[in-house]
């Protein structure tokens, strides 16, 4: 067991600053071990979120030393014994108290993607895929919805004018989930992704990839290959021509398309 | 005090912390040294380029992948295998059929984008911390929406590849018929080398199979998704591998043809 300096942020949308507490560790914690011992021994009043501690719910997303994590995934023995550790809310979502932000943000913008739809005629239970077909989305499906990689894209961390226009990494792998899922049937998934998520906006530095705790390969997985079907659909002339020539349709994501 | 000059990270109703990154590693080093890395090649490059000499070894048939395919009326005849038809000016690269496109399939690259967006225009630098920029609107406009035509420059690198590959077929050669020496293990690695990154491109794994909803009906563009796949999963280190090995092969091709040093040969 050691005592170690930790600086926590506390405030609300009013303002705050750093509270600083030295608190002990013992071998084997993580940073949400160390949130609790404060709450227990010094701060009672401390606002945290937290919810299942293993990695899986989301809940306890943070900024550690200024990188975007999970403060129950981050073991103390990434720090050095003397370094100091600051713990501060996501810097990209409105404040609610000390560690605690608003992210509905995430799920307003979910609202607005549209839902899965099966072709005509196919009901529930009558689904039938093949796992080659489905593995690229089932990637996707592992998102846990901690919103790090919304928190540390800088399209919407640095221009808060950008948030109406774009819905950010976890909303892209979604699109990208549903325009590759075999039994999806709409044909606007990719001029959706373009113009109603700002696709565009991302300029593919893959700091989602990076912070993605489910270690989901966000950009060269879901974001790229979201913007080369857009890239065909748009700015490609072969594709255009091929198209007029053997008379497919506006887009080759239909359900039935013969580019499927 | 909260004014419109604090960075989106610092503003109400954000958590008002000043700083406009906490970050306390070393996260400079990655831009810097990235920018190092493409300055360093981008001046050996130019210098290659426009020096117009010692690019031919007419023993072995040596060309240099900066002077291939040379179709200048400057070129030695010898290494000129498509022909002579852009004319002789210090202005205009031997191979000047193919240099502006392979720039411009390094520079649409998804992985270059990357690199130089964080290091050159610092947008971002680095993750959570802030860009340098007041306005944002990535790819969305002009010049930047260009970078949607990636995939055609990449049909071009595949044609130039082949170009390469056939430099170094040609290149088994001696005054006396078949040879071999360091020079072609060089070469030779080289292609391969750019075929890694060729092939590993992400508008190739798009093409191959990543714009297929049913790979279970088309398993063999599946299997080269997946081989294409395999690459892309190191794109990042085909790129910085390729760069140092064409700068290195033409050194060594200028080298040889400056007569600095023998080929060392293995047959004939």
């Amino acid at each position: 067991m050691s005592t170690r300096t930790f600086r926590v942020w506390r405030g609300d949308a009013d303002g705050g600053d750093f509270a600083e507490f030295d608190v002990a560790v013992n071998e084997g914690e993580v940073i949400l071990d160390v949130v609790h011992r404060i709450q227990a021994e010094q701060a009672p009043d401390l606002a945290v979120r937290w919810n299942c501690k293993a990695g899986k719910c989301g809940s306890c997303s943070a900024e550690v030393n200024g990188t975007p994590r999970l403060m129950c995934m981050t073991r103390m023995n990434l720090f050095d014994e003397g370094e100091q550790v600051t713990i501060t809310p996501l810097r990209t979502f409105p404040v609610v108290r000390d560690l605690v932000t608003d992210v509905s943000f995430n799920y307003e913008k979910a609202r607005e993607m549209p839902a899965f739809a099966p072709p005509a005629g196919l009901e529930p239970g009558e689904y039938r895929m093949k796992q080659v077909d489905v593995e690229r989305s089932q990637e996707f499906r592992k998102c846990i919805e901690c919103f790090l990689c919304q928190n540390t894209c800088h399209v919407v961390r640095d221009h808060e004018e950008n948030k109406p226009p774009f819905a950010g990494p976890r909303l892209f792998i979604r699109a990208a989930e549903l325009d590759m899922h075999p039994l999806d049937a709409r044909d606007d998934r990719r001029e959706a992704a373009q113009d109603d998520q700002g696709l565009g906006y991302c300029n593919i530095t893959k700091c989602c990839t990076e912070v993605c705790p489910e270690h989901i390969r966000i950009t060269d997985n879901a974001i790229i290959p979201m913007k080369e079907r857009v890239a065909g659909d748009r700015y490609d002339p072969l594709v255009w021509l091929g198209r007029k020539i053997f008379r497919k349709g506006k887009k080759p994501t239909e359900a039935k398309s013969p580019a499927d | 005090m909260t004014t419109t000059d604090e960075p989106a990270v610092s503003r109400p109703p954000r958590a008002a912390i000043k700083a406009r990154n906490l970050r306390i590693d070393n996260w400079r080093r990655g831009p810097i040294l990235t920018v190092l890395g493409i300055t360093a090649w981008v001046a050996y490059a130019t210098f290659r380029v426009f020096y117009q000499g010692d690019y031919w070894v007419a023993d072995y048939h040596y060309l240099t992948p900066f002077y291939s395919p040379c179709v200048s009326v400057g070129c030695v005849p010898e290494s000129a295998h498509f022909g002579r038809f852009i004319p002789d000016s210090p202005l205009i690269p031997y191979a000047a059929l193919s240099l502006p496109f392979l720039l411009a399939f390094r520079l649409t690259c998804y992985y270059y984008r990357k690199a130089y967006y964080r290091s050159f225009w610092l947008s971002p630098p680095a993750c959570a911390v802030p860009d340098g920029h007041t306005r944002y609107t990535g790819e969305t406009r002009f010049p930047l929406i260009l970078q949607n035509f990636h995939r055609y420059f990449f049909y071009l690198a595949v044609a130039i590849s082949l170009v390469n590959s056939w430099d170094a077929v040609l290149a088994f050669h001696s005054p006396d018929g078949f040879g071999f020496g360091l020079g072609n293990v060089v070469l030779t690695a080289n292609v391969i080398l750019l075929w890694c990154y060729t092939l590993g491109c992400h508008s190739c794994r798009h093409v191959m199979g990543g714009r297929l909803k049913h790979f279970s009906k088309h398993p063999v563009r599946y299997r080269l998704w997946t081989l294409s796949s395999a690459l892309n999963d190191r794109h990042m280190m085909w790129a910085w591998i390729t760069l140092g090995s064409l700068a290195l092969t033409d050194f060594y091709v200028m080298a040889v043809a400056a007569g600095w040093f023998d080929d060392l040969r293995f047959i004939n």
